[in-house]
């Protein structure tokens, strides 16, 4: 008994050593948290119910109107706008990276690192470099064009950069790697067992992969779409190089009320309200995925 | 104004307790005493702006190291300078911007008897009218907003902004990704004064840029010429630099002054208040002033250069690069075209107006 209990007390030790071990490692990190993302946070939550002066100065009078001028149908519309151009990202990178995480999931063991290494690469370059490398691609008389009308498919000017469409391009470009691997997460950990097993027991292929293959998915894909549409919200710079900057989204909004308008408090509150409902809409979203995966 | 000194404190505060916690230790600011030369510059200025050559020369002269900040917006410049704290020493500013950041009280008097070359400026720059007695600022270059055109691709001469608006230039043109110029260039199109207050006058703007809309491809103000120069666009509203360098690779490209009037500016060098090194920076400022650093500017970065003394440099060294000088409506504009010109001014209250009218202009359907 006595050894028992000595073994179970220098356990214990251990135990909340390693709880020492670990408050202190992770100190730095929680500084940095409170430091870097809390104050600012509460910075932009105070600046929010502050007053624009003259010159664009912060004047610290109480003034919760900012909040009621986001009740404007105008700002509806270009939250709108935003939400569209994010949630049609999100929906192309699902519908892109799905069958890539899939292949790249089920292909030899030996081979994953390697595909996955080609799914990172591009990050190894600075993201706005690429962006301009996708202009020279996309131009009236780019790269594009020229392997277009080498191969004899095409006359005209290319009509693609400044579009909408060429938003949605490097959009969908710069957030795969984000759906790509959270996809792959989930789907490398399915059986082949259980792939054959459904088969022996006669599923067909769909029938395998709407029952069995996308229920096990669904946490790869509840994280794939966080991860592409939180930050997709927030995007401005593709739409202001890749579409000449003709429209504005929520980012245009909150930057100029910074820059060009100098109303900070302004700002302040339209960036509180966008990043409250992309936490309402994350949290209704993933409740729906969890709760859709226990009931089947 | 107590509510801003308070916000001050509170911002000087934060940044003790950042420097705190980076270092461990309440030591570092940077800092040097008054008695001992400074041995470090902070610039911040507009990118594409500055010749390295410059600053090299600086540095081998005086062993004072440079650094050197880019924005692209005087906004830019302006939100960095309002959180404080910022560590530059010499910044570059636009008319409007000075006469913002003087009523914030924002800019240190500069002591004139350490810029003995500021005679090398051309008189007409010396008492500007954001700085009537130079009390704050040291000429840069200067400039106007005009029209680049592709003679290639437009055929039919055009003479004023109005011309824009022609159906058959649909999505031919890149215009500047800066409201003030834009909206105060459509504004001037009317016949209304290009920094009006009147919401009415902002209003029949806003009415009237709509129907310009097909016509626009892109706006891009850090550099319109290349649209112009890839061939997406025929013609453009650009910084007067951009036409020359434009020109300097396309000589097809042309650039005119509008008849209702182009857009003027003036770049100065400012010191912030409170800058850590303003001995460095007044030594920069007398070096910049010399006919030899102008000279450099002149040729890496053709936009117009107050300095006289400096053209006169290049007339003697350089005379084919004087020539183009002098012979380009974009770095040597005709007096006409000075005459009609229009400087964007401060709007004050009416900035957040101003800002609502472009929301609309690009965020509406």
């Amino acid at each position: 008994m006595k050894s028992f209990d000595s073994v179970r007390r220098s356990a214990m030790k251990l135990l909340t050593g390693k709880r020492v071990v670990g408050n202190v490692l992770v100190a730095p990190a929680i500084a940095y948290l409170i430091r870097f993302l809390a104050l600012p946070l509460l910075a932009v939550f105070a600046m929010s119910f502050l007053s624009r002066g003259s010159y664009g100065n912060v004047l610290f009078k109480f003034n919760p109107l900012n909040y009621v001028r986001l009740f404007d149908p105008l700002y509806a519309q270009i939250l709108g706008f935003s939400l569209a151009i994010a949630g049609a990202t999100t929906v192309l990178t699902l519908v892109a990276g799905y069958p890539l995480a899939y292949v790249i999931a089920r292909s030899a063991p030996k081979w994953r690192p390697v595909l996955l290494f080609g799914v990172l690469l591009p990050f190894w370059t600075n993201f706005m470099i690429r962006i301009y490398a996708w202009m020279m691609i996309l131009r009236s008389d780019g790269l594009l064009h020229a392997f277009l009308s080498g191969l004899g498919l095409l006359r005209d000017p290319l009509d693609i950069l400044y579009t909408p469409g060429a938003v949605l391009i490097g959009m969908v470009y710069e957030y795969l790697p984000f759906m790509i691997l959270p996809l792959y997460t989930s789907l490398e950990k399915i059986e082949e067992a259980q792939l054959a097993a459904a088969a022996d027991l006669g599923a067909k292929p769909a029938q395998v992969f709407w029952r069995i293959v996308w229920p096990l998915s669904l946490p790869g894909v509840t994280a794939g779409v966080t991860l592409v549409f939180v930050p997709a919200m927030g995007m401005f710079v593709v739409s202001d190089l890749m579409g000449g900057a003709k429209s504005l989204l929520v980012g245009n909004l909150i930057r100029n009320q910074f820059l060009s308008a100098r109303d900070w408090p302004f700002g302040a509150a339209a960036a509180v309200v966008l990043l409250a409902l992309t936490l309402i809409l994350v949290f209704v979203y993933t409740r729906q995925t969890r709760g859709a995966a226990l009931s089947r | 104004m107590p509510a801003r000194s308070s916000r001050r404190t509170m911002l000087r505060f934060s940044t003790l307790a950042m420097v705190g916690l980076l270092s461990g230790c309440g030591s570092g600011s940077g800092q040097t005493s008054p008695s001992e030369p400074s041995k470090e510059l902070n610039l911040y200025a507009w990118s594409e702006y500055i010749p390295k050559e410059m600053l090299t020369h600086f540095t081998q002269q005086t062993g004072i190291k440079v650094n050197y900040d880019t924005f692209s917006s005087n906004e830019e410049l302006l939100a960095k300078l309002q959180a404080g704290a910022t560590g530059y020493d010499l910044v570059i500013v636009s008319d409007y911007t000075v006469a913002i950041l003087r009523g914030q009280d924002q800019l240190e008097p500069l002591d004139k008897a350490q810029l003995p070359n500021l005679i090398n400026i051309d008189d007409a720059f010396k008492h500007p009218p954001y700085d009537p007695s130079s009390q704050f600022t040291v000429p840069y270059q200067w400039g106007t907003v005009g029209l680049a055109i592709n003679t290639d691709k437009i055929k039919q001469p055009i003479t004023r902004w109005a011309d824009l608006w022609n159906p058959a230039f649909k999505e031919k043109i890149v215009l500047l990704d800066d409201e003030f110029e834009v909206l105060g260039m459509v504004l001037q199109t009317l016949g209304l004064d290009k920094n009006t207050k009147d919401p009415k006058q902002l209003e029949a703007a806003k009415v009237k840029f709509a129907s310009l809309r097909p016509n626009i491809k892109l706006f891009d103000s850090d550099s319109p010429k290349t649209a112009l120069l890839a061939g997406e666009v025929a013609m453009g509203m650009v910084w007067n630099g951009e036409a020359a360098l434009a020109y300097r690779e396309n000589p097809k490209i042309i650039y005119i002054c509008p008849q209702e009037g182009c857009g003027i500016w003036h770049d100065s060098w400012a010191i912030p208040k409170g800058a850590p090194h303003q001995d460095a920076a007044l030594a920069f400022l007398n070096y910049s002033l010399t006919p030899e650093a102008g000279m450099l500017i002149t040729r890496e970065f053709p936009y117009s250069n107050p300095n006289k003394a400096a053209l006169n440099l290049l007339k003697i060294k350089d005379p084919k690069a004087y020539k183009v000088y002098m012979d380009s409506p974009s770095t040597n504009p005709p007096p006409a075209f000075i005459k009609a010109a229009k400087p964007v001014d401060e709007k004050g209250d009416a900035t957040p107006q101003w800002d609502r009218v472009w929301t609309e202009i690009k965020g509406g359907s």
